[in-house]
């Protein structure tokens, strides 16, 4: 009886667990609207509190960059050989969290997965603050950053051009062309919801700024027409756009001939590493969110199980890039390759290395079980020890690769300085100001779609009584 | 253009003119329906404002495929063969550097950027032309004057037969439009 019933009704059973019952049109544009529009005094006190704590950060980053910019990188603990630390590795860890926005709004799209309605658009708004505060880093490192204009092609009296055989001329486009269509994309997604709040925004300032933003949409038919088309050509456009911007990031290591480096399976390896850490980003922040702003009819347990599963899956396909290295360093018969995995695992920084497998792959083994998958105290660890895990994968490739190379007596150890932790902690707080701004300026949760969701919801469930 | 607003507004009379007769509906499939027997009835001018976006409603009122895509192979095309291009100028002719002894011409290293040009400039078609042609940013227009309308973005489906329609008559698409089930039907000027 039990499995009859599931056979007739697989679709509904599947929506009503990403819908809390009994929502519409209204209730749920009230819901989320009225996050963003209630009066400027009675901001919830943990928003207020959030955005401090953030802003104490981001004054510690301020700090450290303008230290940066009138001492010289001299402050940091870079050194030669480890020409790289906590600026490429904090950079490619910040521009991996944003990869998982661009796959939910974008690729999820494509797929025609439900699930994504609820959770995109704040996935999106993490792409863009987390992209920021990547591209930050190359640009800072470069030590001289008043003259990173030159990075860009342009007719210059010195007589010369960018070197655009070089992968860290392609970072500058990837980069650049990454945070440009993410701002498109996710704007043309605000329009109509910006259009919603010009209508229910009762404060004259409120309905001038939504009413500006939402540039005058209404809805029209021949309008809604051509924004699908244009959503999903954008989804069709960022899907490759976010698996080459990893791919070439990952370019600028393969590219070389550093052993640990010079390997083929890296743009895979990069882009899975990414999509495993943007998604434990994206549950690290909806837990909170949720629970502070009441969302628990919008964003449901099942959201954060589907979100585990690729959690789980990318994490698998890491797993297996770990297991590849080892692979190479003996099948490669390179004595450089075969004394990376030597150092990597009983050298100085081995500690790093196994944090790594601990964070990496042993703890998210637990999301094979869904008591795990569903439990958001225990599903909060996981990603913290994720984004761990994967932060101490970029430091394991590039400082591991770098401090002991081919010849023993060009060796050197890397110690991270005052202001390497400083630029890094004081990133979290551009990043979360950028954040709480956002979800008290601007809808977090797609309200059209969710207003779609909960008209398929509806009409499967009429369809089906009717036959 | 400012001629010719001050000209129209010297022809118009004193009192604004009608734009259109508005229906509110209260979900999609009665939209759809009465969409359908609106152009049936001989309506051409006919618009719904929606909430959502309604699949078939498009068809229904007789709209054509958007011609956006082809807007974006233009700037896919443009971006990918113009960076390929320049980039190619640049490392081949202007700034020849010997890398290695590898040759100039080294195309596949151009590669990364011409995808990223293809990607970039196909963003901005797709985006930009999606709002020059909605005619946005547009913060005035006609139909913000029809009663209720504020709940076309939060609930409400709306169709409006515009009066400059060569059949329209306020009464027979008033009627017309009540006998469809529309839940408040009004005339409103521009």
């Amino acid at each position: 009886m039990q499995t009859s019933q599931k056979i007739n009704q697989p679709v509904v059973e599947k929506l009503d667990e990403l819908l809390a019952p009994g929502q519409t049109y209204a209730s749920v544009s009230a819901k989320i609207g009225d996050i963003v529009l209630y009066p400027v005094l009675k901001t919830p006190w943990g928003w207020i509190g959030g955005i401090a704590i953030a802003g104490l950060l981001l004054m510690l980053y301020l700090y450290s960059l303008a230290t940066l910019f009138t001492v010289g990188i001299g402050i940091w603990g870079i050194n030669v050989p480890v020409a790289w630390g906590f600026d490429i590795i904090n950079f490619v860890w910040w521009i991996g969290i944003g990869h998982a926005g661009t796959l939910i709004s974008a690729i999820l799209l494509l797929f025609r997965q439900d699930w994504r309605t609820s959770i995109n658009r704040a996935a999106e708004a993490m792409t863009i603050f987390a992209v920021a505060c990547a591209g930050i880093y190359p640009l800072v490192h470069t030590g001289r950053p008043w003259l990173d204009y030159w990075f860009l092609p342009y007719p210059s009296t010195l007589g010369m051009w960018p070197q655009f055989r070089s992968p860290l001329e392609w970072d500058v486009f990837a980069i650049s062309t990454y945070a440009t269509v993410s701002v498109l994309f996710w704007f043309v997604g605000l329009i109509p919801d910006l259009a919603t709040l010009r209508d229910r925004a009762q404060h004259p300032v409120a309905k001038f700024f939504y009413g500006a933003l939402s540039l005058g949409w209404r809805g029209a038919a021949k309008h809604w027409q051509r924004y699908e088309v244009a959503s999903l050509i954008l989804a069709g456009l960022s899907t490759p756009l976010v698996l080459s911007v990893h791919s070439i990031i990952s370019f600028d290591f393969a590219v070389s001939q550093l052993p640990g480096w010079h390997v083929t399976v890296f743009p895979p390896y990069f882009v899975a590493g990414a999509v495993y850490c943007g998604f434990a980003m994206v549950i690290l922040l909806m837990i909170p969110i949720r629970k502070l702003f009441g969302l628990e009819g919008l964003i449901t347990l099942k959201h954060f199980d589907v979100m585990s599963k690729v959690m789980l899956a990318s994490g698998l396909i890491v797993t297996y890039g770990y297991f590849g290295e080892i692979f190479y360093a003996w099948y490669s018969a390179s004595i450089y390759e075969y004394f990376l995995i030597v150092n990597r695992t009983v050298g100085p920084y081995a500690w790093s290395y196994w944090a790594l497998i601990i964070f990496n792959v042993l703890i998210p083994q637990l999301l094979w079980f869904k008591r795990f998958r569903t439990n958001l105290p225990i599903l909060l660890v996981i990603s913290v020890a994720i984004n761990i895990g994967m932060w101490f994968e970029r430091w394991v490739i590039i400082v591991l690769s770098l401090h002991r190379d081919f010849l023993p007596s060009s060796w050197d150890v890397y110690n991270p300085s005052f202001y390497d932790w400083a630029t890094f902690i004081g990133s979290f707080g551009l990043f979360f100001v950028l954040f709480f701004l956002f979800i008290r300026l601007l809808p977090m949760i797609t309200i059209f779609e969710v207003r779609d969701l909960v008209h398929k919801t509806a009409h499967k469930a009429h369809d089906q009584k009717g036959h | 253009m400012f001629k010719r607003k001050s000209e129209a507004a010297t022809a118009a009379p004193a009192a604004p003119a009608t734009y259109g007769i508005m229906a509110e509906f209260s979900d999609t499939d009665e939209i759809i329906h009465a969409a359908e027997k609106i152009r049936e009835a001989g309506y051409t001018k006919v618009e719904a404002y929606t909430p959502i976006p309604v699949h078939g409603l498009d068809e229904a009122l007789g709209h054509k495929p958007s011609r956006l895509p082809w807007l974006v192979l233009a700037g896919g095309l443009t971006g990918s063969s113009g960076l390929f291009a320049f980039m190619t100028w640049v490392n081949v002719v202007d700034y020849p550097m010997n890398i290695g002894g590898r040759p100039l011409f080294s195309w596949p290293a151009f590669i990364p950027i011409t995808f990223e040009g293809m990607v970039l400039f196909s963003a901005f078609a797709a985006v930009f032309g999606l709002i020059f042609i909605c005619g946005l940013p547009m913060p005035y227009h006609p139909v913000f004057n029809a009663p209720g309308f504020e709940r076309a973005s939060v609930d409400g489906f709306f169709l409006c037969i515009e009066a400059k329609d060569p059949q329209y008559n306020a009464a027979n698409a008033k009627s017309l439009l009540q006998g469809l089930g529309a839940k408040a039907v009004h005339e409103f000027s521009e």
